[in-house]
């Protein structure tokens, strides 16, 4: 586009018979160079603007306000769905659900992850089957893993209980306590995700030079000193990219807490709002209740959450890297 | 700058004579639906939700009426469908020409009750006060007596048990022994003492909620009282109900299963529980999750703890959205008729609440082989008649049973204290009456 803008005017200003009117041809041509650019990208702008941008100012908007689904005159409030929802334990309740959840997943997933792709890239037989079999709890559909998995976890008839049973260890009930029921959401989230992770880290393993391996084991490193010194340093910005995608699919995790406890008033997230998270919430507030005000005030601080932890993520990730720099490895 | 300004020019004009030409393609197409006179084409459409048995329905209506075109749409989830019907009343638009509305919902729809018509205004005089029970009746009209749904089917209450478990624990299931024992909530609950500790323990009902939402339903005044006030804190027999539910919970009474969830249809194969509180249409769902390996084994009753009660049944609605509101509640009276809620009786099973259809015998000698062969249809119109007048039911008395009163009542199930529940359940009406 900058190359464009440049040879625009300087065509112009080339031109003999300046001072004339310039011929119409001359002028659409110009006109093309100058506007078509715009046009070009316009579609992804207004698409944009139409459903991204309006709904979060159309959001800001409603949230002012005292609005419940169906009303003619909603009564402006100023900001006070805000001091309700920061004086609201629900709330708060839902903001550690998520981010208890998060922890659970994603910590787990990584490391899970990175093992799998050292293990994906060795000499394996068949290969290619495996990287794709990993794959596949991603491909499969969200709401009947999550039926699957709430099915397996089941109190009373579960499927896993009964097996802790015959190993002789104690039932647990998954849907009851906080810690069991946040445990089984992140498995559900783990199992999907992980393979996918995997297969990210594992494209940017093999991009690492075999030079630096080979150099590695010259110098006398054994497999493990390798992976550790090697490997993992240069894998450092991939991992960041794994953390931050998975930080915001974590904050906004829905479909897995909405369906472990598939019944009606499934948007409780359980019978204390024990697995109930801030997306859960914010949908039982709008589509429950019908508190459209409310709930967009916490559609709002969640985007203001999210903005925040990107930020942490990304201060950290400068850091990292100017760390990795300052080590040189090359 | 100024370039850039033409531009936007530009492309807010080419935006606007687009607009002015969708704009008159729009109008186009909606005046001529609106013009239609007498023997021209009218396209009616009727939401449904899960069963109403309306489908062979329609091509006959069609046939009596040459002008009347009819398109179904129907969907699954009943709740999802409640959802849509509430964003598409706020939206001003989207909503069929006749809408079915469940009646755990009406309570979300009655304080926008503005938004549909009133059949008793619009719809044919055969379609009156006469033809329902008059509970069913009464409960389709708004607190200023406007009349907004026909009543479709209705789930009158009875008491379903396992006559092989209530042997097994020595407890007698002859008529006079059942309807005693069935008498009030005090005496189920004492049977259910009795049955946990005769069977070494084994659960009585399947959840505390099912009970609950029974008891409360029976109380003169609900959760919210006519001026929409909520009572609970005030009303002395939720409190009470409360008491009692979670005693027996405590006692080991509760199987803890809720229901409609996988937990509770491998509850019913296990025999987990003994007794089960059931609306005319639970016959089906205990028939399909028992199994056929406990055929013969569940019974019905008449007698019911507190009197009779209702769970369940729907309405019609003409939305004022509709552009032919007469024609609709025309076909919405008639789909209601005796005649014809007794044809999607035979053909889906939704319970009629006509007083003809009632008295019908096709419906007296209805019989339910896998509960042992039992007059079912005539049972359940028994029942019908001893639901008393209808309990007024506020905006959000739905959502506080559903989304409060019965997660509420899980976490005693789960281990917390009675006390903290109520905690819950106060708080949680609270907000969503706020």
């Amino acid at each position: 586009m900058t190359t464009i803008e440049k040879i625009a005017p300087e065509s112009a200003a080339g031109r003999p018979g300046k001072s004339a009117r310039p011929a119409l041809r001359d002028r659409l041509s110009r006109w093309d160079v100058k506007y078509s650019p715009y046009l070009y990208v316009a579609p992804f702008f207004i698409v944009f603007a139409i459903v991204g941008m309006f709904p979060l100012l159309y959001t800001a908007y409603v949230s002012l306000f005292h609005w419940k689904i169906g009303d003619d005159d909603p009564s402006f409030i100023g900001l006070d769905n805000y001091t309700a929802l920061f004086a609201d334990d629900q709330f708060w309740n839902s903001v550690l659900n998520t981010l208890s959840i998060f922890v659970l997943s994603s910590g787990p997933q990584i490391v899970i992850a990175v093992l799998l792709a050292a293990m994906l890239n060795m000499r394996l037989r068949g290969r290619t089957g495996w990287r794709v079999g990993i794959l596949l709890p991603y491909a499969a559909s969200l709401v009947a893993l999550s039926i699957i998995f709430s099915n397996l976890f089941g109190p009373q008839f579960g499927l896993i209980n009964n097996v802790l049973e015959g190993l002789g260890l104690d039932r647990v009930d998954w849907q009851a306590g906080r810690l069991p029921s946040h445990f089984a959401i992140a498995l559900m989230v783990n199992w999907r995700w992980t393979g996918y992770n995997a297969l990210i880290v594992l494209a940017a393993m093999q991009a690492i030079p075999k030079e630096l391996q080979e150099a590695a084991i010259v110098d006398g490193a054994g497999a493990i000193r390798r992976f550790v010194s090697v490997t993992l340093p240069l894998l450092r910005p991939t991992l960041i990219f794994v953390v931050i995608t998975s930080t915001i699919g974590g904050l906004q995790i829905f479909t897995e807490p909405k369906l472990f406890d598939a019944q009606p008033g499934s948007n409780n997230g359980g019978s204390t709002n024990q697995f109930q998270t801030v997306t859960l919430y914010l949908y039982q507030s709008a589509f429950e209740n019908f508190n459209l005000g409310y709930a967009s005030a916490i559609a709002w601080v969640l985007f203001l959450l999210i903005i925040v932890i990107a930020l942490v993520n990304f201060l950290v990730t400068r850091r990292l890297a100017q760390t990795s720099g300052g080590k040189k490895w090359l | 700058m100024r370039q850039i300004r033409k531009g936007v020019l530009i492309a807010v004009g080419l935006a606007m004579t687009a607009a002015v030409t969708t704009a008159c393609g729009g109008s186009d197409n909606a005046a001529t639906p609106a013009a239609a006179g007498p023997g021209e084409k009218v396209e009616l459409t009727v939401a449904t939700f899960n069963q109403f048995g309306y489908e062979d329905l329609y091509p006959e209506y069609e046939a009596l009426h040459p002008n009347i075109k009819i398109t179904p749409r129907k969907t699954g989830d009943s709740g999802q469908y409640h959802q849509e019907l509430i964003t598409k009343i706020a939206a001003g638009s989207g909503l069929a020409d006749i809408q079915a509305l469940e009646e755990g919902h009406l309570s979300d729809i009655m304080d926008k009750s503005s938004k549909f018509n009133d059949l008793s205004k619009i719809g044919p005089a055969d379609a009156n006060a006469d033809r329902w029970l008059p509970w069913k009746y009464d409960a389709g009209k708004d607190k200023n007596g406007r009349l907004i749904g026909y009543g479709t089917d209705m789930g009158p209450l009875a008491m379903c048990y396992r006559t092989d478990l209530l042997a097994a624990a020595n407890i007698p299931t002859d008529a006079a022994s059942l309807s005693a024992m069935f008498a009030t909530w005090d005496s189920y609950f004492a049977a259910g003492e009795q049955y946990v500790s005769k069977s070494g323990g084994k659960a009585w009902f399947d959840s505390a909620a099912q009970n609950f939402n029974a008891m409360v339903n029976q109380l003169p005044v609900g959760y919210l009282d006519t001026s929409d006030k909520l009572t609970i804190e005030s009303n002395p027999g939720i409190k009470s109900a409360w008491d009692k539910v979670t005693n027996a919970v405590a006692k080991g009474e509760s199987a803890k299963l809720t229901a409609f969830t996988p937990e509770s249809t491998a509850g019913f194969k296990a025999s987990a529980f003994a007794t089960k509180v059931c609306p005319s249409w639970m016959l089906g769902t205990v028939k399909e999750a028992a199994g056929p390996e406990n055929a013969g084994k569940w019974a019905v009753t008449a007698a019911f703890p507190g009197g009779g009660g209702n769970w369940g049944g729907s309405y019609l609605t003409v939305p004022t959205q509709s552009k032919h509101p007469k024609e609709a509640a025309e076909l919405a009276a008639w789909l209601t008729a005796p005649e014809q809620q007794l044809k999607a009786f035979k053909a889906q099973g939704p319970f009629p609440s006509q007083v003809k259809a009632l008295a019908s015998p096709e419906l007296q000698s209805e019989t339910n082989d896998y509960f042992g062969g039992v007059h079912a249809g005539q049972l359940f119109a028994e029942q019908a008649k001893k639901v008393n007048k209808p309990q007024y039911k506020g905006p959000g008395d739905g959502q506080i049973q559903q989304n409060v009163a019965g997660p509420a009542l899980k976490s005693v199930e789960q281990g917390t204290s009675a006390a903290d529940a109520w905690n819950q359940f106060v708080a949680g009406a609270k907000k969503i009456t706020k």
